[in-house]
Order: structure tokens, then sequence, then C-alpha cells
């Protein structure tokens, strides 16, 4: 079940916990990997690790020409591709009173925006083949909202929107456009947290603990399976219980 | 240049699995044909690999009749 073997597969965000967790994943399944960011040394250690069928691609999400280069290096090192993971993401965290125009439009511009464009860009190799799998990471917060996050909550839930929009025009052609939505993640974003604030999370977390992001890993392998070929619009919710939706 | 006219009459009728008596050069892809949106753009994305050359998107909106396909690709191949 869920072998990837002879696909081929983009993650960008690639050098974060949850991003290089998918990348090894999906590498682990069979699949070749290009691994994006803009990390260019964190994405070469992980490549290393790796070993045969990666690639890195390093690139901007909020540099247009640069996500159409992206598209098209990433396609010409492995030949095409099957799978795209839009995991890059940022925050830029205040509350709504003192948020920041620029606060607002860059996370809006990288998470959503950068998502659509490659997401387009990549679309036509995709239709052509009959064969394409979208997987996008969005957040159990564009769904419940988070004080402070106004800026990143949006964006999440503009992907839930817009990945089942695409998923209704694409269906015909064999791609599958969904989301992953994960709850409280154990990353380096989150080892930043006091024990205090951990605390506070995890009693809202019915599982009493933080995910791990294999465990997201996971969730993004089945959606890329040809299993999963009947699975399309969905947002599958990862958080221990934390939302049920 | 009739070859042209063949050549994209051959793309549509694979494309849209239609009979090649029913691609006159005045069927519209979408009323006549059964195209869907999404079909219509493959349909161009064909043409662009069959003839070598781009189909910019605003140019890809006049395209609804196989005529005006093959007129496109006849002012725009080289081959």
């Amino acid at each position: 079940m869920f072998d990837l073997s002879g696909k081929t597969a983009l993650v960008t965000g690639a050098s974060g916990g949850i991003g290089g967790a998918i990348a090894r994943a999906l590498h682990r399944q069979g699949a070749t990997v290009t691994l994006s960011g803009t990390r260019a040394e964190a994405l070469e250690q992980l490549k290393a690790s790796l070993g045969e069928r990666a690639h890195v691609v390093a690139a901007k999400m909020d540099d247009a020409a640069d996500i159409d280069r992206l598209a098209k290096e990433a396609e010409a090192a492995m030949g095409k591709l099957d799978i795209l993971v839009n995991n890059a993401g940022i925050t830029r965290d205040n509350i709504s009173m003192r948020m920041k125009d620029e606060e607002w439009e860059k996370v809006l511009q990288v998470n959503l925006t950068g998502t659509f464009r490659l997401t387009r860009a990549v679309m036509r190799g995709m239709m052509k083949r009959r064969f394409g799998r979208v997987v996008s990471i969005t957040s159990i917060v564009g769904v419940t909202g988070n004080p402070g996050q106004a800026n990143y909550a949006a964006a999440k839930a503009g992907l839930i929107g817009m990945s089942k929009s695409l998923a209704q025009e694409l269906a015909s052609r064999g791609i599958t456009v969904n989301c992953v939505a994960p709850g409280f993640i154990a990353t380096p974003m989150t080892d930043g947290l006091t024990d205090d604030q951990k605390k506070g999370i995890l009693a809202r977390v019915p599982a009493d603990r933080l995910g791990t992001p294999d465990e997201i890993a996971a969730g993004v392998v089945y959606l890329a399976s040809e299993e999963a070929a009947y699975v399309t619009g969905q947002t599958l919710h990862i958080n221990g219980g934390m939302a049920m939706i | 240049m009739s070859d042209i006219a063949e050549r994209v009459k051959k793309i549509v009728v694979e494309h849209l699995g239609v009979e090649a008596a029913q691609v006159k050069e005045d069927a519209k892809f979408i009323d006549d044909l059964g195209a869907d949106s999404l079909d219509t753009v493959e349909l161009v994305m064909a043409f662009e690999e069959e003839f070598a050359i781009e189909i910019p998107d605003d140019a890809a909106e006049k395209i609804q009749t196989v005529g005006d396909a093959i007129g496109f690709i006849k002012s725009n191949a080289k081959s």
C-alpha cells in the first residue's frame, strides 16, 4: 500500500520540521523528491541524508518569477511532476489591533498567493498526464481561528477554499487536491514555547501530547498515493482530537 | 496549408472523441463538439505541442471554433 515508486514529488518548505518529515516519508515510499525552501544549506543537508532520488531547488514563495522557475526546474530535474506538497508557510503573529499591513500582506502572499501560483504552474503537466496529487498543508487555526493569527488563519482558511475549487476543476483529469491540517506539532517552532504555554495547549488536546512531524507526513503519503484517487477536496485533520470537524 | 487543417481536425477528433464529420470549420468546441472549459485548455496545449508554437492566453480565449484554431495556427506556425 501507498507505494510511490516511479512517482516524483516537489515539497516546498522542506527545510522546516514538518516539510522535512514529509520529504523523507515520500522518499521512503519510493518517490523521487525535489526539496524547495529558502535555506539552501538545510536543503542540501536533507538531500545528502536522502541519497539518491533527491534534488534541491531553492526558491522564494513571495516572488512570482521565482515560483515559475521552481516549477520548471523541478520538472526538468525529475522529468515530470506527479505530487506537489505545498508546505511552505510563515507566521507574523500580532493581535489585530496592532497588526501592520506588511504583516498581513506578507503572510497572505507567501502562504496563499505563492501556493496558488505554484499549483497553477504545475497543473499543466499533471493535466496532460492525467495524474496529479496536490496536498497543501493548512492548519487547524484556518478552521478554528486563533488570537494573534488573523493573517495566518485567513491564509490557511484560504488554502482550504482554494483546494476545494481546484479539486472540482481538476477531478475529471485524475488530479486530486486536498489539505492536511495539523494541530500542535513538535517542531523547532513549538520548542520555543514555555512549559506553561505547552500545558495550556495540552489542556485542549485529548491525546495529551503534541503531534509529531511524521504523523503529518503519513497523512500526506496517503493523499499522495494511488489508493487515495477517490479522495479530493478534503481536509484531513491531524490534531490529537483537539478539534473534531 | 490544408495539411494544418487536417492536423488540427485530427487532434480535435482524438481529444474530444467526436466523429471526423462533425469537425467542420464553423463547429464550436463547446457548443457543437461537447468540450468543457478544461477541454479547450487542453486542445490549446495539444495545438502548441503539435505545431511548436506558443498560444498566449488572450489569443486562446478567442479560439472558439475549429476554423479559429486553424486560422491562428496558419498565421503563427513555422511548420
